[in-house]
C-alpha cells in the first residue's frame, strides 16, 4: 500500500469504472440517498426513457425538506408539499426502494439518518441530490452533492461522470477553548479561505483537534465544506468512527465486521500522504463565530468587529461587504454583540444532532427565552428526537419557552411553514445566511453554534457565551 | 424556444447582464418555488425575489427589463450559482430562455448542472465580463457569439478567449452532455465494479 496516497484518491481509484470520452471518470456509487425535493424529476426522466433503477438495494429515501414540523397530519395542508410527498411514496414503491417515511421510526434529515442508520461507512462513494451530502465525509467516505440530471444517472446506472478534484489538507491542531465548537472551526475556515476557496478541491480535515472530535462534530465540519466551495470534505476513519458504527442498523456485524474494519482502515490516508494544497489552523486561537453578512464566509469571532470597508483593497470585496451590510442593516466596524434577535432556530443537518441539542439544553436550562424572541428546536431525525425525549430535553426547552418540533429541515430553508417574517433577524444553528434563505426575502440570518444560538434566545440578543459564567 | 439538444459547438444571442458577485441559487430560484414535481413553468420564477417586491410589484431587474427581452446569453460576475445543488436554478434560467452563461467564475456544482442541460457556462476575465456587460447595457441589440470549438466569445468588433473545463467542452461539442446514455455504454464495467468493490451495507430490517 502506497503510504503517500490520500484517502480521496484511494477511494476514487477503487470506484473508477472507466474514463469517458469527455475525459471525465465514471465512478461507481456505493450508496445513493434520495429525498422528496430533488428526486421526482429524475424518476420522471428515467421513466420517460424506459430505464429503471439499477441498484434499488443501494438506494434509500426519506422525506425532510418540505415536512411540516408541527402538524404532520396527511394530507399536508400545503398541497404542493403533499404532491411531492406522494410522488416520493409512489416512486419508492414502484422501484422497490427502502423509504424512511413519516410512518417509520427513522425519518429525518437525509444527512442525519444515513450516519445514524449505519448506511454511511468509510471508503464509500455516496451521492445525494443535496449539496450538504459532504456531511457523510466525516466517516471517511467521499460524498457528493448532485443535481437532478446526476440523480437520474445514478438511479439508472449507479454511476456518475465526474472530474477528479484536487485535495487540500486542512490541518487543525490544539485544544478547542471553552465555548468554541466544531461549528466555529468550520466557520473560521470558510472566513479565512473564502466561499470560493474550495472550488475544485476536496477537503481532508486532519490534525489532533479533528482526531479528538466526536463523529457528530466531524459531521458538522464536513457538512459545511460546501459553504467553503469544496464539494467534498472528509475525515479519515479511526477508532471513533468504528465505535460509532458498531451495532447500527445497516452496519456490518460478526465476521463481516472484521472484514469491514480491515477494508475501512486500508482506505485511510497513508502516514506520508501528499496533498495538492495545505492549510493550517490553530484551534486554540478560535473564538465563538457569528456571521454578519449574507454568505457564510462573512463571519467574525464574537470578539471581533465587522470589517471596515475602507480597510479593504479589492473593490469587488468592498462591493460584497456593502451589499451585505445594506441587507443586514449593520455598519462597518460594528460589534455583533448586543444585536437584538427576533427568532432562534436550533436544528438542521449542520447542528440538529443529539450532542447539539444537549449543548443547547445545557445553556437553556433554568432560563427563559426573552419575551421578544420566538425560539424553536427541530431535531434532525426521529431517532434524535427519541433520544432527546429519553433525556428529558424537550421539557427543558419547553420550560424555557422554546417550541419543540418534529424532525425535518424546517427553517434551514423554509420550504415548510416555518419561516421568518419581514426583516426579522434570526440566530440560527443552520448553514446558510443567503438573502431569503429562511423564507422571507427581507429576512436576516446570523449563523452560529447551537450554544451561541441558545444563549441568544435567553438574552434576546447576540452574546459571547464565554462571558458571564455561561460556559 | 426549443430546449438544447445534440451537438453544441456554437451559440449566439443577445446578452442580459446580471451584475454582482456570489449570486446564489436561492436568488436564482427561491426555495419556495421548488415545491414542484416537474421543472415546467419554472422560468417565470427565475430571480423572483430580485424582480418583484413582497407585494408582487415589479422591481428594477434585468430579467424585467424590456430591453433585454428575448436575450439568451446571461452575463454574470464572480462565483455565480453558489449555494445549493438544486438543478432548479439552471432549469429556471433555461426555461426563461437562457442558452449560455458567461461569468467570471462559478460554483462547481452549478457549472456542472448547466452543462448537463446543454447550457455552456463559460468563464472570462473580470475585465472582459465588465466590457461585455457595458456593451450590452449600452446597446442591448448586440449579439454575442460563442464558439466552443475555439473557445471564443465575439461581440461586434470585440473578441475574447473564454474558458470552460475541457470535459464540459468535450461533452457539449460531442453532444454527449446528456450523460446517462454515455454512462450506460459501460454496462459490463459497471457490473464488474459492483462485484469488485467491497460493500458492507447489511440489510437487517
Ligand atoms: S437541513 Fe438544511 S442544509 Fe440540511 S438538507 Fe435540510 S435544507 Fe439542506
Amino acid at each position: 500500500m502506497n503510504s503517500r496516497e490520500n484517502l480521496f484518491n484511494k477511494v476514487w481509484d477503487l470506484h473508477k469504472v472507466a474514463t469517458l470520452p469527455t475525459g471525465q471518470d465514471q465512478l461507481f456509487i456505493d450508496l445513493h440517498l434520495v429525498h422528496e425535493v430533488t428526486s421526482p424529476q429524475a424518476f420522471q426522466m428515467i421513466r420517460e426513457r424506459g430505464l429503471t433503477v439499477h441498484h434499488p438495494e443501494r438506494t434509500f429515501a426519506t422525506a425532510d425538506h418540505i415536512v411540516p414540523t408541527d402538524n404532520q397530519q396527511r394530507p399536508f395542508s400545503d398541497y404542493l408539499a403533499e404532491a411531492m410527498m406522494s410522488a416520493l411514496e409512489e416512486n419508492t414503491r414502484e422501484y422497490n426502494i427502502t423509504f424512511f417515511g413519516l410512518d417509520t421510526e427513522y425519518q429525518g434529515i437525509v444527512h442525519i439518518i444515513g450516519p445514524e442508520l449505519g448506511l454511511t461507512q468509510p471508503g464509500m462513494t455516496i451521492a445525494c441530490g443535496d449539496s450538504h451530502t459532504s456531511t457523510h465525509g466525516a466517516f471517511g467516505a467521499i460524498a457528493f452533492g448532485i443535481g437532478t440530471s446526476q440523480i437520474r444517472d445514478v438511479l439508472a446506472t449507479q454511476t456518475m461522470a465526474l472530474s477528479r478534484p484536487k485535495v487540500r489538507q486542512i490541518h487543525v491542531t490544539g485544544t478547542l477553548p471553552p465555548g468554541v465548537y466544531a461549528k466555529d472551526i468550520i466557520l473560521r475556515i470558510i472566513a479565512d479561505l473564502g466561499v470560493n476557496g474550495g472550488i475544485g478541491y476536496a477537503y481532508e480535515y486532519n490534525g489532533d483537534t479533528i482526531a479528538s472530535l466526536s463523529m457528530e462534530e466531524r459531521m458538522t465540519i464536513c457538512n459545511m465544506s460546501i459553504e467553503g466551495g469544496a464539494r467534498v470534505g472528509y475525515v479519515n476513519p479511526d477508532e471513533t468512527t468504528y465505535a460509532y458504527l458498531k451495532d447500527r442498523n445497516y452496519a456490518p456485524q460478526g465476521a463481516q465486521q472484521v472484514q469491514a474494519l480491515e477494508h475501512w482502515a486500508s482506505v485511510a490516508s497513508g502516514p506520508d500522504a501528499v496533498y495538492d494544497d495545505y492549510y493550517t489552523l490553530d484551534a486554540e486561537s478560535l473564538a465563538p463565530m457569528v456571521t454578519w453578512g449574507i454568505n457564510p464566509g462573512q463571519a467574525i469571532g464574537i470578539d471581533q468587529r465587522i470589517p471596515r470597508i475602507e480597510d479593504i483593497e479589492d473593490p469587488q470585496e468592498q462591493e460584497s461587504i456593502r451589499k451585505a451590510l445594506d441587507h443586514m442593516g449593520f455598519c462597518s466596524g460594528e460589534s455583533m454583540e448586543g444585536k437584538k434577535i427576533d427568532v432562534v432556530f436550533i436544528g438542521s443537518c449542520t447542528n440538529g444532532r443529539i450532542s447539539d441539542l444537549r449543548e443547547a439544553a445545557r445553556i437553556v436550562q433554568g432560563n427563559r427565552v426573552a419575551p421578544s424572541v420566538q425560539a424553536f428546536v427541530v431535531p434532525g431525525s426521529k431517532q434524535v428526537a427519541r433520544q432527546a425525549e429519553a433525556e428529558g430535553l424537550p421539557e427543558i426547552f419547553a420550560e424555557a419557552g422554546f417550541s419543540w418540533r418534529h424532525a425535518g429541515c424546517s427553517m434551514c430553508l423554509a420550504m415548510n411553514p416555518d419561516k421568518l417574517q419581514g426583516r426579522q433577524l434570526s440566530a440560527s444553528s443552520s448553514n446558510r445566511n443567503f438573502i431569503g434563505r429562511q423564507g422571507s426575502p427581507s429576512g436576516r440570518t446570523l449563523l452560529m453554534s447551537p450554544a451561541m444560538a441558545a444563549a441568544a434566545a435567553i438574552n434576546g440578543a447576540v452574546v459571547d457565551i464565554r462571558k458571564g459564567g455561561r460556559i | 424556444m426549443k430546449e438544447p439538444s445534440g451537438i453544441i459547438q456554437q451559440t449566439a444571442g443577445r446578452g442580459i447582464p446580471v451584475r454582482g458577485n456570489d449570486i446564489d441559487t436561492d436568488q436564482i430560484i427561491p426555495a419556495r418555488f421548488m415545491k414542484v414535481v416537474s421543472f415546467e413553468g419554472l422560468g417565470e420564477y427565475a430571480f423572483y425575489d430580485q424582480r418583484f417586491t413582497e407585494q408582487g410589484a415589479p422591481k428594477d431587474h434585468p430579467f424585467n427589463d424590456n430591453r433585454f427581452k428575448g436575450a439568451s446569453v446571461l452575463l454574470a460576475n464572480r462565483n455565480f450559482g453558489c449555494g445549493s445543488s438544486r438543478e432548479h436554478a439552471p432549469q429556471a434560467l433555461m426555461r426563461f430562455g437562457i442558452r449560455a452563461i458567461i461569468a467570471e467564475s462559478y460554483a462547481e456544482i452549478f457549472q456542472g448542472n448547466c452543462t448537463a442541460l446543454g447550457i455552456p457556462a463559460l468563464t472570462l476575465s473580470s475585465r472582459d465580463v465588465r466590457v461585455l456587460m457595458d456593451v450590452v447595457e449600452d446597446s442591448p441589440e448586440s449579439v454575442i457569439g460563442i464558439d466552443l470549438e475555439d473557445k471564443r466569445v465575439m461581440c461586434g468588433d470585440l473578441e475574447f478567449s473564454c474558458d470552460l473545463p475541457e470535459s464540459y467542452r468535450n461533452a457539449l461539442t460531442a453532444g454527449t452532455w446528456d450523460s446517462t446514455s454515455v454512462l450506460l455504454d459501460q454496462l459490463d464495467q459497471i457490473r464488474e465494479a459492483h462485484s469488485r468493490i467491497p460493500c458492507f451495507i447489511t440489510h437487517q430490517e
